[in-house]
Parts: C-alpha cells; structure tokens; sequence
C-alpha cells in the first residue's frame, strides 16, 4: 500500500464514522428520509459557498452548506404543520426544488467555475489525498483529512456530553419535555450535526452516496443488537468495514470508490437481514415454523388428556379426529415421542406423567397468564419461549 | 382544605386553531388521587401535556404549589400512554427506569450508582425486578406499563400525572397499579389519572374530574360522580350504577 491508498482509506473511515453516529439516531426517530433531503438540498449551500470562496475546503462552504440543510429540515416540518400534507410528502417538496436550484446555478456557470454535477453527486474519493494541507510549508496530509476529522471529533465530544438526552428524546419525547430537556434544542442539534457531517462527506463520497453511510449501517447494526451503545458501536464498525473493503472493491474492479462501498454496506445489510440470530429472516421463519409446531404439539397433548377411549388414540385415527394431515401428525408424534411425553403401546397412544404434568402448566399458563408460570417453563421447555 | 397542588387558570389549547379544550379552571388539592374522565377527544391527554408543557397552550397558566411548571419539574411525575413510545427501541427495562432519573441529574450527567439502585428498588415495587435486563419489545403490554410506572416512582415526586395506565393491562398489572395508587396516596401524594372505565372510578378515586372540551365538574367522587355529570359529560344519557 502506497501512502495515497492508506490516506484514501483512512478518509473513509472517518467519514463512515461520521455518519454511523447521527445516522443512528435517525433510524431510531424514523427521519431516514431526512438524510435524504438534507444530502440533496444542501447543493446551492455547497455552489453559493463556492462562488464566494472558490474552496471546496472552505469553512464558510461548510457553513453555508450546513446552513440550508437546517434551512430544509425547518422548511419539511413547517409544510408538514400546515396538516395538508404528509411529511414524506413534504420532504419530496422541499429537497428537489433546491436541488435543483443547486444543479442550474452549477450549469449557468460552469464556464468559469470548476465544479460540476457528477462531482457533487457522486464525489471522488480518489482525488482527495491531491488536496494536500501545507501548514509553513511542510505537508500535514490531505485537507479533507483534517476536516472530517475535526467534525469527526466534534460528533463524539457532543455524543458522549449529550447522550443521555438524545436517549431519553428519541426514546420518548414527552418525557424528555417533562423532564426539561427541551426536545427541539436536541432535535436541531442532531440535524445540524446530520447536515454538517453530509457536507463534509459529500466532498469524499458525493451527495446521493452519503444517505447510504448514515442509514444503511444503522439500520443493520438494529438488527444485531438490543442496546443502544451496542448498536452505535455496531454502526460504526459496520461502516468502517465497508469503506475499507469498498476501496478494495473498487480497486479490484477498476470501478468508484464511492460506488463500491455503498455496494458493500448493501451485501452487509442483505447478509444481516437474511442471518442476524434473532431479527433475521431465516430465524423469523424459523421460529414461526417451531412455534407451529409446538402449538400442534399441545393441542395433540390436550385431545389425549381430554380422551380416556382407545379409538380416540389410536394412531391412525388421531388424523381424523384431530383434522390434521399425515406429516403433521408425524412430526408431532415424533416430538412428543422423543421428549417422553407418550408411549405408544399397540398403536395406541398414552400420555405419560411428564406429558400430563407439561399439559396441565401450559393450560395453567394460558388460563391464568401469570408471568411467573411461563418464566419457569422457558427454562425447562421450549414452548412459547420468544 | 388542604393546600392546593396543581392550580389551572383560564386554559385554551388548541390543534391548528381549533380548541380541544376550552377555558379551563382547576384546582387539585394536595394528597387526593383524582380521576380525569370523559369521552373520546375530550382533552383528557392534552390537559396533562399542556400542565407538563409538552404543549404550548394558547391562554392560561398552570402553577404547580404556586409557582410555574418550569420551576417546580423536580415535584412531578410523568407516565405517558404506553402507545406514545416505540417499544423496539434499543434498550432495557432498567434502562427504561432510569431515565425517571434524568430530570433530576440535568443535563450532561450521567446517572451513577445511587441512581441504579434507585432503579432496581422502583423495579422491585412494581414486581419487574426479575426482568431487569430484558429487551423492552420482549415484555407484554402490562409489564411495559409497570416498567413506565417503576420510571415515574424513580423520580420520587410529590405530583404523580397518569395517562391511562389502565389501558389494556392484565389482572396482575392492575393490581400492582391500584397498591401502588394507595401507597402514594398514604404517603400525601397527589395523583392524577386519566381513566376509562368510569364503573372502577368510586373504588379506586377520591376525586373526580369531569372533561368535555370544557370542565364540567371536579370534586369528591361521593359529591360529583352521579347521573348528572356524567350526562352532561358524555352528551347521552348516562347510568353507571354505583355499588353502594
């Protein structure tokens, strides 16, 4: 690795970090969409800036730029009030008709102004370590290095001042309100540091990619864990994996950067989805099937407990009279058999002293519904477990 | 008479313009534990925000034992409907509890040792002890319920506000709710409870407000809760009959 590949690396690293975090919480308050718009609108913030400035790197572009990412949050909620519109639909109002403004400021002036479309939107992350940060005259690294690294540090400082209160306000707004812990304060700082974070990002991995570091590690990191710092641990993990096995990807493919590592989140988030161990698909359906089964299970226990006449429980009468089909009254046989719950003696079936005493605490269970029951239950069966 | 807890004067709130409630003047005597009925979109729920300030009202004052809300939050006690929160939210059933800790922490500060075991004993009154550490979405309706409760008992106020607590819980629930109703009641608390079954009002309530839009009556369940006011209230003509 040459030291342009560890910078581009490093870079992207950072910026996943950076989005990872606030990221998070918007996947939690549900405000996805809202990365969406703040990554579109802030375009005419990004080209005002640099007419003034004529620095992609400059403060005041960044500040402009987090300005009408602000600018669009209060404009969605100020039409969403109005109670004539949705909010997704108010989102879908907002971030096009600045974007657009963004896109035809660029195409009015791209005589004399080097910055065009393709770049905002999609970024190039293999040209950042060019714009190098000369501090009296000795090289201290890429500039976008050092910016994503101070908004970087600004992130954690004010995740681990105020997580308690970003906490408490997503989790329940009216109490953070009752408790004094003013949810607007916290809900505009946390789009602040959403838009900030998108404009400093949008140099390295473009407009529209962005929305994919803040959401999509986030939004797989939910289906790992059920812990808040867990989950933002998660996120950034995830998000680092990506960008670093994204720009090997892109390397391999001789494709973009950016493009890539949006590709990897979307093969972690897939893989996660399919095989998380308790929110992912397989399991779901897993647990759904055993569940079935379980169930079919208890009520075959209940016929034989409620039935002392040998027709009753004979084997291949139990189809009829409890209406199920052959594999069905197999696999439950089966079951029972292997947990001891029955003998079968001559093709009849009988419950035994485990299978009786499991009966009458299910039925308990369901009767009574008293927690204590089940709890004993969970450790020594695995019905209604989950 | 007692001193007064919470004194509500000229109240107008208002959706987009539109009033839910309308003028509203109260007083809630310190040490009762009063009922707030009234039907569906009466501004049950909105009379509690709006005393809390999580709803700016359009006229009027709120003063908790004399002074303005803001100064006196560390007096009050919030639980929230159930359905107003995500239950999948990433955390735990003591997590949950020991955000009833934050308002009196501030903010920045994070809540230590003596706030945990504050926790786990609010936990251990509500019956929840043993589920400290399960994952919010994996407790049944009434278990969440008692858990908001646990978080409310943390915060170890003098006014404790309820927004149906009683909402869809289980047998084991509303007991554990109906004791802890008395302790706080034995301790001089002030409580109020927005409530739906009016059949329970006279056994579990000392005090009744009647709510439509405007006030329609407030005062002892023995004096106020008749006939009358429940008609007036709920527009039809209402017969609850009251077990003597």
């Amino acid at each position: 690795m040459n030291s342009a590949q560890i910078e581009i690396q490093l870079i992207a690293s950072l910026v996943a970090i950076a989005c990872a975090i606030p990221g998070t919480f918007l996947v939690l308050r549900k405000m996805a969409m809202i990365s969406d718009a703040i990554s579109h609108s802030i375009l005419p913030g990004i080209v005002i800036g640099f007419f003034i400035t004529h620095d992609l790197n400059s403060p005041i572009l960044i500040l402009f730029a987090t300005l009408t990412g602000v600018i669009t949050v209060v404009l969605v909620e100020r039409i969403q009030k109005t109670g004539l519109v949705k909010e997704d639909t108010a989102i879908g109002l907002v971030f096009p008709a600045l974007f657009s403004i963004g896109v035809i400021l660029i195409a009015k002036n791209a005589n004399d102004v080097h910055l065009d479309v393709d770049a905002v939107l999609l970024g190039e992350l293999a040209f950042a370590p060019f714009d190098r940060l000369i501090l009296n005259g000795s090289d201290m690294g890429p500039k976008s290095l050092w910016i994503i690294g101070t908004v970087l540090l600004i992130t954690i400082g004010l995740l681990v001042a105020f997580f308690k209160e970003l906490k408490v306000s997503t989790f329940d707004i009216g109490l953070a309100s009752a408790l004094g812990f003013s949810p607007a304060v916290l809900h505009y700082g946390l789009m602040s540091v959403s838009s900030i974070t998108t404009v400093v990002a949008f140099d390295a991995v473009g407009a529209i990619l962005v929305v994919a570091l803040m959401i999509a590690p986030a939004a797989t990191a939910y289906l790992l864990t059920n812990d808040l710092k867990k989950m933002l641990t998660l996120a950034i993990l995830i998000g680092v994996f990506s960008a670093i096995s994204g720009y090997w990807l892109a390397h391999w493919i001789d494709a973009s950067i950016a493009g890539s590592i949006t590709t990897m989140l979307g093969l972690v988030f897939l893989l996660v989805y399919l095989f998380a161990p308790m929110k992912g698909l397989i399991s779901v359906i897993f647990k759904e099937r055993q569940q079935r089964i379980e169930v079919s299970l208890l009520t075959f226990l209940l016929h034989l407990r409620n039935h002392s006449e040998i027709e009753e429980r004979h084997v291949n009468h139990l189809n009829e009279h409890i209406n199920w089909q052959k594999v069905r009254s197999k696999t439950v046989l089966d079951l029972a058999l292997k947990n001891n719950m029955i003998t079968i003696d001559k093709e009849v079936v009988s419950l035994t002293e485990k299978g009786d005493e499991f009966t009458s605490r299910a039925i308990n269970y369901i009767i009574t519904n008293e927690d204590s029951q089940i709890e004993g239950m969970k450790d020594d069966f695995f019905l209604f477990r989950g | 008479m007692n001193k007064i807890a919470v004194k509500v004067d000229d109240l107008t709130v208002a959706y987009n313009y539109k009033p839910v409630l309308w003028d509203i003047d109260l007083e809630i005597p310190e040490g009762v534990l009063m009922a707030i009925v009234g039907p569906n979109g009466a501004g049950k729920s909105t009379l509690i925000k709006a005393i809390l300030g999580i709803l700016d009202p359009l006229a009027g004052s709120v003063e908790i034992y004399g002074k303005p809300y803001k100064k006196q939050r560390s007096l009050v006690a919030y639980v929230p409907q159930k359905g107003s929160v995500d239950w999948d939210f990433p955390t735990t059933a003591i997590d949950v509890v020991m955000m009833g800790t934050y308002g009196s922490l501030g903010w920045i500060r994070r809540p230590r040792q003596k706030q945990k075991k504050a926790s786990l004993e609010a936990l251990e009154k509500v019956g929840m002890l043993s589920f400290k550490n399960r994952q919010i979405s994996q407790l049944s309706g009434g278990q969440q319920q008692r858990i908001f409760l646990a978080r409310a008992l943390v915060q170890d106020a003098s006014i404790y506000f309820m927004d149906e607590p009683f909402q869809g819980v289980d047998a084991t629930t509303e007991v554990t709710i109906i004791n802890i109703l008395k302790e706080l009641r034995k301790q001089n608390k002030t409580v109020i409870v927005v409530h739906h079954d009016l059949q329970t009002v006279p056994e579990y309530f000392d005090w009744v407000t009647f709510l439509n839009v405007k006030k329609i009556a407030t005062g002892p369940v023995k004096d106020i809760f008749n006939d009358d006011n429940l008609t007036k209230t709920y527009g039809i003509n209402y017969k609850v009959s009251i077990q003597e």
